[in-house]
């Protein structure tokens, strides 16, 4: 079996009388793209630092391509490149000497071809040698992407990277890096933004108080939430033995009804011919990644 | 070790592009205490005996400035690093916590004989100081440096704020450097100050080093040398252990 990009073995971690990590099992194959989810404080960003080594584990193991993090943590270090959510740079240099350091600390030198492609592909070119202070704050976050690559690791951790991010570079920032994902990278992505991680993301990890509670390809976690839901418009009342499908009313006269499956469908057509409701308007919906979210944190 | 050198590197950087304020200022402020010190005390203080008071005082606030400047480069460097959380760059690379060390040690050392070669540059020609014996004044400059600059990563690595570093430097730092006889010989002083004065490792350092340019001290230069070198070993070996257990930066 060849080594998994990452891999935890029965994590936990905790500060103080905090536990931010019970038990964390978790195996990325290398060239996922995998979405790791959770409201704030589940412990996202808690098990991003134990693989990356900025925090260490209470318990359990943690590997990097087959590198522990600890006995290791030179071969671990160097196979993964973490974009921290926080938007920190050094205001001491440049954007060119920022990425040149970085990619020193790696033990990579004389890096100015790939570092001129990294900033080509970051919109970052024009931009080399001004001092990041002077950076708008979507540039810096730009930068940190580009400090995440420049030694070139096979795993890149990605942790709320659209944070307060405009819309056109979010665009830009996720054709880049499903680009990496295409090129053989590896992608962990935490986001807030539900159908960033449902577009982007084949496989989707659910945290909550520190335990992994859904874990599982997107497509069948979409497929959990089972039914699906009508939107409809009619020219009367809506009939009594439908009230209690009723999930939201609009001030429009817009009704949504949550259905088990979709075979109610037809119950429900029935049901507004024999009365003689006839509709307006009528869309059927899949549910949503945030929906399955919502539902899945409700449960467990 | 290029890791080791890319940090090494960036720490140079870091007050090497601020230089008019890590490098010039602390030697404009040594120059001003010459000219004030050496015109208010030139005719009352005795010093060594031959040696000119301004002559005597200017190895003396260039120890200084080599010996705080080396604490304030490593402390302010991690301090500053952790509170904007750019610490990070260098936490998540493959630095083992001795490349760490070492790099921030030696940037450090290296800022306190680039401040201290300034000062003697800009004072030393016209209060004629003889130079004894250059290889004291090198050791102690370097081990010298080398003490504070292991206590400005241990201070840094403990300090998570600006006002926790500051009340280390004004109210440790400060103190024992003014007062381990940079603007005096402690000969001078009644003898239970000349007592409290050797439990100043400050006062080994100043002394050795004023040794190698006049070859006379207030005690012996090999002693100084041990209570300095032993100082260094020690403070090291807190800092690499503290960096080794990642005290405050790994948590």
């Amino acid at each position: 079996m060849t080594a998994a990009a990452i891999e935890t073995r029965g994590i936990t971690k905790r500060y103080g009388s905090v536990q931010a990590l019970a038990g964390v099992d978790l195996r990325v194959e290398p060239g996922e793209f995998f979405g790791l989810l959770g409201p704030n404080g589940a412990g996202k960003t808690t098990l991003i630092s134990v693989l990356s080594g900025l925090a260490r584990a209470s318990g359990g193991e943690a590997r990097v391509m087959g590198h522990d993090v600890l006995r290791d943590y030179r071969e671990a270090r160097r196979a993964l490149g973490v974009v921290p959510q926080e938007l920190v740079f050094d205001p001491f240099f440049t954007v060119r000497e920022t990425l040149e350091i970085q990619a020193g600390y790696f033990g990579l030198r004389n890096q100015r071809a790939w570092i001129d492609e990294v900033l080509e592909h970051l919109d970052l070119t024009a931009k080399a040698d001004t001092n990041m202070r002077a950076l708008s704050g979507g540039m810096k976050r730009r930068v940190l992407v580009g400090q995440a690559l420049v030694h070139k690791p096979p795993v890149i951790i990605l942790d709320e990277p659209t944070a307060g991010v405009d819309v056109e570079l979010r665009q830009a920032l996720w054709s880049f890096i499903r680009r990496l994902n295409r090129d053989g990278h590896t992608i962990v992505l935490t986001t807030h933004y539900l159908e960033e991680a449902e577009a982007l993301c084949g496989r989707i990890a659910m945290l909550k108080q520190g335990r992994i509670v859904a874990l599982d390809r997107t497509d069948r976690l979409l497929k959990l939430h089972s039914g699906c839901y009508v939107e409809l418009r009619l020219d009367g009342a809506l009939p009594d033995s439908l009230q209690v499908l009723v999930a939201e009313r609009r001030d429009d006269g817009t009704v949504r009804l949550g259905l088990p499956d979709y075979g109610g469908l037809e119950n429900v057509l029935r049901i507004l011919r024999e009365d003689g409701v006839h509709i307006q308007e009528l869309e059927v919906m899949q549910p949503d990644l945030e929906e399955v979210f919502v539902q899945i944190m409700r449960s467990s | 070790m290029s890791g080791f050198r890319t940090l090494f590197y960036k720490e140079w950087l870091r007050f090497w592009k601020v230089s008019v304020q890590t490098v010039l200022a602390p030697v404009l402020t040594a120059l001003l205490y010459l000219l004030v010190f050496a015109h208010a005390l030139r005719d009352r203080m005795e010093v060594f005996p031959g040696v000119d008071y301004v002559a005597f005082l200017v190895p003396g606030l260039a120890m200084m400035s080599v010996l705080q400047n080396a604490f304030a480069n490593s402390s302010s460097s991690l301090m500053q690093s952790k509170m904007t959380g750019n610490i990070v760059f260098v936490l998540l690379p493959p630095l083992s916590h001795l490349e760490f060390f070492l790099a921030y040690l030696l940037a450090a050392v290296a800022r306190g004989m680039v401040v201290g070669a300034g000062v003697l540059a800009a004072t030393g020609w016209y209060a004629g100081v003889p130079v004894a014996n250059a290889v004291w004044v090198l050791a102690f400059a370097l081990l010298g440096s080398g003490v504070m600059a292991a206590l400005g990563i241990v201070a840094g690595m403990q300090s998570d704020k600006i006002d926790q570093l500051a009340a280390f430097t004004n109210f440790i730092i400060l103190p024992l450097t003014f007062l381990s006889g940079v603007f005096y010989s402690i000969r001078t002083l009644p003898s239970f100050w000349q007592s409290v004065s050797h439990l100043n490792p400050v006062f080994y350092m100043i002394d050795g080093f004023r040794y190698g340019f006049f070859g006379v001290s207030d005690t012996s230069p090999w002693l100084s040398l041990l209570i300095v070198a032993g100082s260094f070993a020690a403070l090291s070996l807190l800092g690499i252990q503290l960096l080794k257990a990642g005290y405050k930066l790994r948590h």
